[in-house]
């Protein structure tokens, strides 16, 4: 028998529960499939959250280790217990994803435990987990909101033990005396980050000349002489062709990305993280007709409708930057639309994150983003090392950067490498949502000393008038 | 509910616009659709009607104010709520004060739109308002939920190119025109229409190299057309024969010959256009403007007469889009209605070239070697000399003459 809903949402990552969570207050009757055994999706049960868990841990760790003494907090040595800090990782997780559980209930979304295929327009077809068989749904409207997956790289095999994606490395069960990265973005970054602090050797493979190639190139030059300074060895401009595991690890083959003689790096884990995929498998979108682009992404209108009248679809499963906070908002959006609102998405005002410590993050555009498009800028720079606070602090890598127009003075971009970055985004993204301009940011109070005075004063520098430098 | 009245879409890079009348009182009962409040543009006058039904409960900017599109105008309130105290302020001050309010008069004379825009746009756009003593209803919005941004703030500071204030003392800025206020003297605000004429008869002459070549038609073979067709046109097409269907014809002949006068300058380009879209000047009580007859090579001598009656009509009634005012390869004046004998008309950018029809005379000409009494027309082109030289102008009016003099001319395309 079929129960019928208005809304189905196929995952129950950030996008999907979020959309769930707007549907229902809005009135709709919401159905979520998710065939894990936890809600949250990929964010909350191995990326996001978790990252973040062993990243904040480990950076205690790396603190004790080489920072305290500076404050005058001596210390008998310092030991990890890498069990007690993944316990905590998961409890993390385990007491997040129990509250989306809260969440659904509170608002009478049914969960569907299973994975969901779209049969035809409006119906579902959903294999339960529990061995229940199959469910029928029928959906006024389906939103596909599957996420995304690792990329595998060509002829090298995950095992999730000594070649793992970042799930296998939030996991891993010993510190790897040698762990390689392949790729350089802000996932292999991350993971590398958190190894590294806990002792690791790390080596970053990576197939472009720099890191991070999506953000600005001075914060990415920038990062990658803190991280090196803090022990990571950065392989650019090479690439992997092969790899042969054996009971002591794994034997990489190099080679450089132009063509060249190759070698060999020795590594104990692997941790392949090159980018992820849109998943759209055993959907059946392809029996129904939905149209993807040639990236593999589930082709969308500015409403996220597909091809298919009822079947949207949001989130890492759609171009756009994969993001978290993005597929959100995309479900908030979409549900608001199908209740008849017309909210809008500005995705020129999307903050982009890098956990690393210091943290990067940036919103708008970048220098090379203008120069292409012929924008003509003035830039207002200011350095965490002449922000009382950042001294205060002992943490003084970094900068804020602002893009202002050169005529208007509106910021078109703002990026940031130091501390507490990800946070002090959001004036920036709050700022540029209202078009403001670089004189209203520098004439707005900041408070005495906050680490976000270095936003002011480099608003001020777009003028050439910063005070403390 | 409030319902909000706000300014609808202009058209095509027509941005701002000038309350003209408001057509309904505070407290007047409001259906769907009434037309509320008159708004004038550059180009035309049009109506904004209500979206809901409920009395006028609030209006915003008064006559004489500008609004940007979006912007604001009053609020609809419910029908028989008490309707807010009356935010209009008394008409504008008499205009022998400076047409820039200092900062404090403008808080006596318009508060509420002014103080919450510049409440809501940010402390660089207070600052340069405050600084350049600045009228924040001229100024377009282009922020978020009407606000300014310090961009807007900045092009009205260029265009209305204030004299830069030292941020150390706002000077006291004396009346613009120290003239006393003179019983013998009338002083009536530019409308809007008037304004944005005058920017471009300046701009015409500040770009073009003009000048204005003439010559005289017999009208003759004309009036002889017009005598003879003239009842059956009528009966068969429903429109009278008058004289613009010939000169649209005979300019369209010349235009094709003389691909120049159709044309125009784009920077560094000419562009010349296989398209014909005639405007055709009319006067109306609010000044010039000229309608026009979209390919009016394709058009029949009937189609071009009802199509002139038509939009000369709408023109007058204030009723004409502005699709219908732009886009013209070539204009067609007529000072003859008014009087005129001779004239140099301006040019109508960005096109070309212009043709001047002036008034039908008597007059003794010479026919082989005898004088003749012939019903005479002074022709006038006047042309842009960076595109049109001199012998394509000259050559264009002979044209003209001819198919106006021989009108099988037109028939055969000679």
């Amino acid at each position: 028998m079929s129960e019928s809903f208005d809304i189905v949402i196929i995952g129950g990552g950030p996008g999907g529960y979020v959309a769930a969570i707007r549907a229902a207050q809005l009135g709709m009757r919401v159905a979520c499939v998710e065939n894990r055994d936890k809600l949250g999706g990929t964010c909350l049960n191995i990326g996001c959250i978790p990252s973040k868990a062993l990243l904040q841990s480990s950076e205690k760790f790396e603190e004790a280790t080489h920072s305290f003494a500076a404050h005058g907090v001596k210390l008998n040595g310092v030991a990890l217990d890498l069990p007690a800090m993944m316990a905590r990782k998961d409890k993390v997780v385990g007491d997040l994803t129990k509250g989306v559980e809260f969440l659904f209930k509170k608002n009478k979304i049914t969960w569907i435990k299973g994975i969901g295929r779209i049969a035809a327009p409006g119906k579902i077809l959903v294999q339960l987990v529990d061995g229940g068989g199959t469910q029928e749904l029928a959906a006024k409207s389906i939103v596909i909101a599957t996420g995304s997956d690792s990329l595998d790289l060509p002829g090298i095999d995950i095992d999730e033990k000594q070649i793992v994606t970042s799930t296998g490395a939030l996991a891993l069960e010993k510190v790897p005396e040698h762990l390689v990265v392949v790729g350089g973005g802000y996932i292999g970054l991350e993971m590398g980050s958190v190894w590294r602090r806990l002792g690791a050797k790390v080596t970053v493979v990576e197939f472009l000349d720099r890191i991070t190639p999506n953000m600005d190139s001075e914060t990415g030059k920038l990062l990658q002489r803190v991280l090196t300074k803090a022990g990571f060895v950065f392989k650019l401009g090479t690439k992997v062709v092969g790899a042969a595991k054996s009971k002591s690890g794994v034997t990489l083959q190099l080679e450089p990305a132009a063509g060249g003689d190759k070698s060999e790096l020795k590594a104990d884990i692997v941790l392949v993280a090159i980018g992820r995929r849109p998943f759209t498998d055993g959907l059946g979108l392809q029996e129904v007709g939905v149209a993807l682009d040639n990236k593999q992404r589930v082709k969308v209108d500015a409403h996220y409708q597909t091809n298919i009248r009822g079947i949207y679809a949001i989130g890492d499963v759609i171009a756009g930057p994969m993001l978290a906070h993005k597929a959100q908002d995309e479900g908030t959006v979409l549900a608001e639309m199908l209740a008849g609102k017309k909210p809008h998405l500005n995705y020129d005002a999307i903050p982009a994150v890098i956990y690393t410590w210091p943290e990067v993050a940036s919103v708008g555009k970048t220098e090379e983003e203008l120069k292409a498009a012929g924008i003509v800028y003035k830039t207002g720079k200011f350095p965490f090392t002449a922000t009382s606070r950042a001294r205060t602090n002992a943490d003084t890598d970094g900068f804020v950067k602002i893009l202002a127009d050169a005529k208007t003075d509106r910021v078109l971009g703002v990026h940031i490498i130091g501390p507490d970055a990800g946070t002090m985004i959001a004036e920036a993204a709050l700022a540029m949502e209202y078009g403001a301009s670089a004189e209203d940011i520098a004439r707005t109070t900041h408070a005495h000393p906050t680490l976000n005075e270095a936003v002011k004063e480099a608003a001020l520098a777009v003028d050439g008038r910063a005070i403390h430098i | 509910m409030a319902t909000e009245i706000r300014v609808p879409a202009l058209g095509e890079s027509v941005t701002e616009a000038t309350v003209a009348k408001w057509l309904k009182k505070i407290g007047d009962s409001v259906a769907v659709d009434d037309p509320l409040v008159e708004l004038e543009t550059d180009k035309v006058t049009l109506e904004v009607n209500a979206t809901a039904p409920g009395t006028l409960a609030e209006i915003t900017v008064p006559e004489g104010g500008n609004v940007g599109v979006g912007g604001v105008l009053g609020t609809i309130g419910d029908a028989g709520a008490k309707s807010a105290a009356p935010t209009t302020k008394p008409a504008k001050l008499p205009a022998a004060e400076k047409p820039v309010p200092a900062p404090a008069q403008a808080a006596a004379g318009r508060s509420a739109p002014s103080a919450d825009v510049l409440e809501r746009s940010g402390p660089a756009v207070r600052r340069l308002v405050e600084e350049n003593k600045l009228d924040t209803d001229a100024i377009v919005a282009s922020g978020k939920d009407g606000r300014l941004t310090k961009g807007d703030v900045l092009a009205q500071v260029e265009r209305s190119a204030t004299p830069a204030v030292t941020a150390s003392q706002p000077m006291p800025v004396a009346p613009a025109t120290a003239r006393r206020s003179d019983e013998r003297e009338q002083r009536v605000r530019m409308t809007r229409l008037r304004k944005r004429i005058a920017e471009r008869l300046k701009q015409a002459q500040n770009t073009a190299a003009m000048l204005t070549t003439f010559n005289e038609v017999d009208m003759s073979a004309v009036l002889a057309a017009r005598d003879r067709y003239r009842d059956s046109f009528e009966k068969k097409h429903g429109v009278r024969l008058g004289f613009m269907s010939f000169f649209v014809k005979a300019c369209i002949v010349a235009l094709k010959e003389l691909p120049a006068a159709n044309g125009e300058i784009d920077g560094d380009d000419l562009v010349y256009k296989n398209y014909y879209d005639i405007g055709v000047a009319v006067g109306t009580a609010q000044g010039l403007v000229v309608p026009v007859l979209r390919d009016a090579d394709a058009k029949s001598f009937a189609e071009i007469e009802k199509t002139i009656a038509d939009l000369g009509k709408r023109a007058r009634d204030g009723k004409l889009s502005l699709d219908e005012l732009s886009g013209g390869t070539f204009t067609i004046t007529n000072g003859g209605v008014y009087g005129s004998l001779m004239s140099t008309p301006i040019l109508n950018p960005p096109q070309s070239a212009i043709l001047g029809m002036h008034k039908i005379d008597k007059r003794a000409v010479v026919i082989g070697d005898k004088i003749e009494i012939r019903p005479m027309m002074y022709l006038a082109l006047s042309y842009d000399h960076r595109i049109v030289d001199g012998r394509e102008a000259v050559t264009f009016l002979v044209r003209v003459k001819e198919c106006i003099e021989d009108p099988q001319r037109i028939l055969l395309d000679m």
